[in-house]
């Protein structure tokens, strides 16, 4: 064995010198996408010329001439394209927040009920996950609002509960005016924030310093109401008066109105999401072991103690990444409201293009967006994840 | 506990009784009680309005005129008999491979057997409700069949399954003009039978893209890993919708004036690459369940990198996703109801245009709860076989 001689005049031949292969292989890839791509670039901008379309983004400046139906910022059809595309992207990133929370509270009920002991409302939760489950978000959004909200009785019959309204017109509640004094209030609710936060902050260190952290679930939005109601009362006009919705002629009039397009999507979305939520929810619970139910038990933990302080934080663990990627998911799902006809920022997207034409310009705006949105969840959640993730030594 | 009394204790007898397990499971506390009786309340108002709806109020007539519709689209009636063909050709395979692999697991029969008798009792005529009920007599004939020899037919079993795939598309689809098989285009192919192609195809495409895509992005390559994680987090960053729509809009610029592509055609293309961004995802799950001494055990054999990844370790991770990937086509089959935003008569776009006639309105919900439980019965069907069939197979296990 010792007699083996190592040449080193013959070199390796270069098709076999790995680390020449490695960068001919990049090359030769790199060279291969990147002329398909041009190609079909190419190829896009002979037709675009053809058509006189070649891309550009001024027609974002142009009067965009369409309605919206509803809009949380100034809007009227004399505005451009570009402010409609804002109008829709803020729908888009409402009904993303709104969805988010409640199917979270939905999700974790059915997660947590579905291990319940009581054998009904066990079997309930699962006959509702396993069906939502298996049905598609669009028949589900398409069946609740053409099947549901726009199939309530007229205006004239609506059904109501005291002061709340609820027809084909959608939902109508009552809704706060602001008054005068409400400027000076929306300072008093910071000062109210910044001390539930500074009550936070402190329960968190006794909790430390004691090793019985205090329900700061309660005391922390006690802190902030308690400052708020005060606030309220101090003030020498009321800063938001009550407006209740009135029958008027064929539609209502005061009150805040939820139309019929939202609250098939947002109940639509909730409901689904939060059946995968629930799964995720129950899963994670599983997977904290036997023993720590039964030692939480031991101590003399009711199960709602059990649940708070020994199973969730453990669970999290689990429960966020997938959770997190429902949060995508249904971040996303909302672009299905251009089915129902809400104005999301895919159904305004939608009109821009059949409006201008500029259909490459559209859709790369709208990807662009949507692309951004799901990296500012996921970067958020992941911050959290990092925050909850078990601390290894 | 153990003590040292004599005295032999009974097992506590409430624990067998009905009544026993009524109190221990419905009325444990007061709480408890109330949940459940909140609970039975809700459960009893929302059976009784859902039964008296379907059973009294519900016009289903617009469900039995317009079934062939809802099951085919617009597929011209003289080639029906191809739709048939390939769905024996499935109970077939399928029963093939029941009784080259599976034993015992009764209950998944039954399920299976039960998806046909199902179907058959949707108001169809008599003739094709025997035609239905003939698939499960072609499974049954299949499951003998593959019971007969144990070795030989697993194997062969599994080829014909993958044969299974392109000699059903190509019947529907036909080959050439004229013929046994005239072409069919694919926009005339509607109803559910679109919704399952577009996501067989779906899945069939995007697999070998995906498993290239996970090795590129596991590769240390930086220019191929880059351009792997830039599509699968692209891809998944967007709503499938854009995605659709941009293919839809953006695929005839993209390619030549010369070349033409239906709108069926663009949304495969679109379901394809959509669907090859997540399976990359599951692949790379799977790569990564393989310990490294996999690797090093296949390096020191003298396997080249590549010889390592194609027989050593691929199989392995395959073998791993397969449970994930049946998971995987089931969502797929659910977003396929998007095409119908594209104004494409896939099961939900036929409902919608079978709604715009005159005759229909006001069926709305009838038409959207049938869809739904067609979509329920087949997600739940095949999420319950693979289930309870990987475990008794031992697939997903390495």
């Amino acid at each position: 064995m010792a007699n083996i001689e190592y040449s080193t005049e013959e070199a390796i031949p270069f098709w076999r010198d790995e680390r020449i292969l490695r960068i001919l292989g990049q090359a030769v890839f790199l060279v291969v996408t990147v002329s398909f791509f041009a190609y079909l670039y190419n190829n896009m901008m002979t037709a675009l010329e053809a058509q006189g379309m070649l891309p550009s983004f001024k027609f974002l400046t142009h009067t965009a001439g369409f309605d919206i139906g509803e809009s949380f910022i100034e809007y009227d059809r004399s505005d451009t394209y570009g402010r409609a595309l804002l109008v829709g992207l803020i729908n888009t990133i409402y009904v993303s927040i709104v969805g988010i929370f409640f199917a979270t509270i939905l999700g974790v009920v059915l997660g947590v009920s579905r291990l319940s002991n009581n054998f009904l409302v066990a079997k309930l939760s699962s006959i509702y996950l396993e069906i939502l489950r298996n049905i598609p978000l669009l028949v589900l959004l398409i069946f609740w609002y053409s099947g549901v909200f726009i199939a309530l009785p007229r205006v004239k019959e609506a059904i109501n509960w005291g002061s709340v309204y609820l027809s084909n017109r959608g939902l109508a509640i009552p809704w706060g005016i602001p008054t005068e004094t409400w400027g000076i209030y929306t300072i008093i609710l910071l000062f109210a924030l910044i001390f539930a936060l500074v009550v936070s902050w402190r329960l968190n260190i006794i909790g430390e310093r004691t090793g019985r952290p205090p329900l700061r679930i309660l005391w922390v939005p006690l802190s902030f109401f308690t400052v708020a109601i005060i606030g309220w009362i101090l003030l020498p006009q009321a800063p938001l008066v009550l407006d209740k919705p009135e029958l008027t002629g064929l539609n209502f009039s005061g009150g805040y109105v939820f139309t019929p397009e939202f609250m098939a999507l947002f109940s639509g979305l909730v409901i689904y999401t939060a059946a995968f939520i629930g799964e995720i929810v129950r899963a994670g619970i599983m997977s904290v072991s036997k023993g720590q139910h039964e030692a939480a038990k031991a101590l003399g933990f009711t199960t709602l103690q059990t649940l708070r302080l020994v199973v969730f934080p453990q669970a999290m663990r689990v429960i966020v990444p997938p959770l997190t990627s429902q949060y995508l998911n249904l971040t996303k799902n909302t672009s299905l409201a251009v089915a129902i006809g809400y104005p999301d920022l895919f159904a305004v997207g939608g009109t821009t293009l059949n409006q201008s034409g500029r259909a490459v310009e559209v859709i790369t705006l709208m990807m662009g967006l949507y692309l951004l949105s799901s990296l500012i969840t996921s970067v958020f959640m992941n911050f959290y994840n990092n925050k909850i993730k078990l601390v290894e030594r | 506990m153990t003590t040292s009394t004599t005295e032999t204790l009974l097992p506590p007898t409430e624990k067998y009784t009905i009544l026993g397990w009524i109190k221990r499971n419905l009325f444990n506390s007061i709480g408890d009680s109330i949940l459940t009786i909140v609970a039975f309340l809700l459960t009893f108002v929302l059976l009784k309005s859902t039964l008296s709806w379907a059973f009294q109020e519900a016009e289903w007539t617009v469900i039995v005129d317009n079934l062939k519709l809802f099951m085919v689209g617009r597929y011209p009636a003289e080639e029906l008999w191809r739709v048939w063909a390939v769905l024996y050709l499935l109970a077939g395979v399928i029963g093939f491979l029941w009784g080259a692999w599976v034993k015992g697991n009764e209950r998944v029969g039954y399920v299976l057997i039960g998806m046909p008798i199902f179907l058959a009792l949707l108001p169809f005529t008599m003739e094709v409700r025997l035609l239905i009920l003939a698939v499960d007599l072609i499974g049954f004939l299949g499951v003998i069949l593959g019971r007969r020899d144990n070795e030989s037919f697993k194997k062969w079993s599994i080829i014909a399954l993958l044969l299974y795939f392109p000699i059903g598309i190509m019947i529907i689809g036909g080959i050439g003009e004229g013929g046994l098989l005239p072409r069919v285009k694919p926009d005339l192919w509607g109803g559910l039978m679109l919704t399952i192609l577009l996501a067989v195809i779906g899945i069939i495409f995007s697999f070998p893209i995906g498993v290239g895509l996970a090795l590129g992005r596991q590769s240390d390559l930086p220019i191929i890993t880059w351009f792997s994680v830039g599509f699968i987090e692209l891809v998944r960053g967007v709503p499938l919708i854009t995605i659709l729509f941009m293919m839809d809009l953006m695929l005839p610029l993209f390619l030549p004036a010369t070349i033409r592509i239906d709108s069926v055609m663009r949304a495969f293309v679109a379901i394809t690459l959509f669907s090859a961004a997540y399976m990359a995802e599951n692949v790379r799950g799977g790569l990564q369940s393989i310990p490294k001494g996999q690797y090093e055990a296949a390096h020191a054999l003298g396997l080249s990198s590549f010889a390592a990844m194609a027989f050593i370790i691929l199989p392995q991770a395959l073998k791993a996703v397969i449970p994930i990937l049946v998971s995987q086509f089931i969502g797929l089959l659910k977003d396929t109801t998007l095409v119908m935003i594209l104004s494409l008569f896939d099961v939900l776009g036929i409902g919608k245009s079978v709604l715009g006639n005159p005759d229909y309105v006001g069926t709305s919900k009838e038409v959207y709860v049938f869809i739904a439980a067609l979509f329920w019965v087949l997600s739940y069907g095949l999420s319950y076989a693979s289930q309870r069939l990987e475990t008794s197979l031992g697939v997903g296990e390495r």
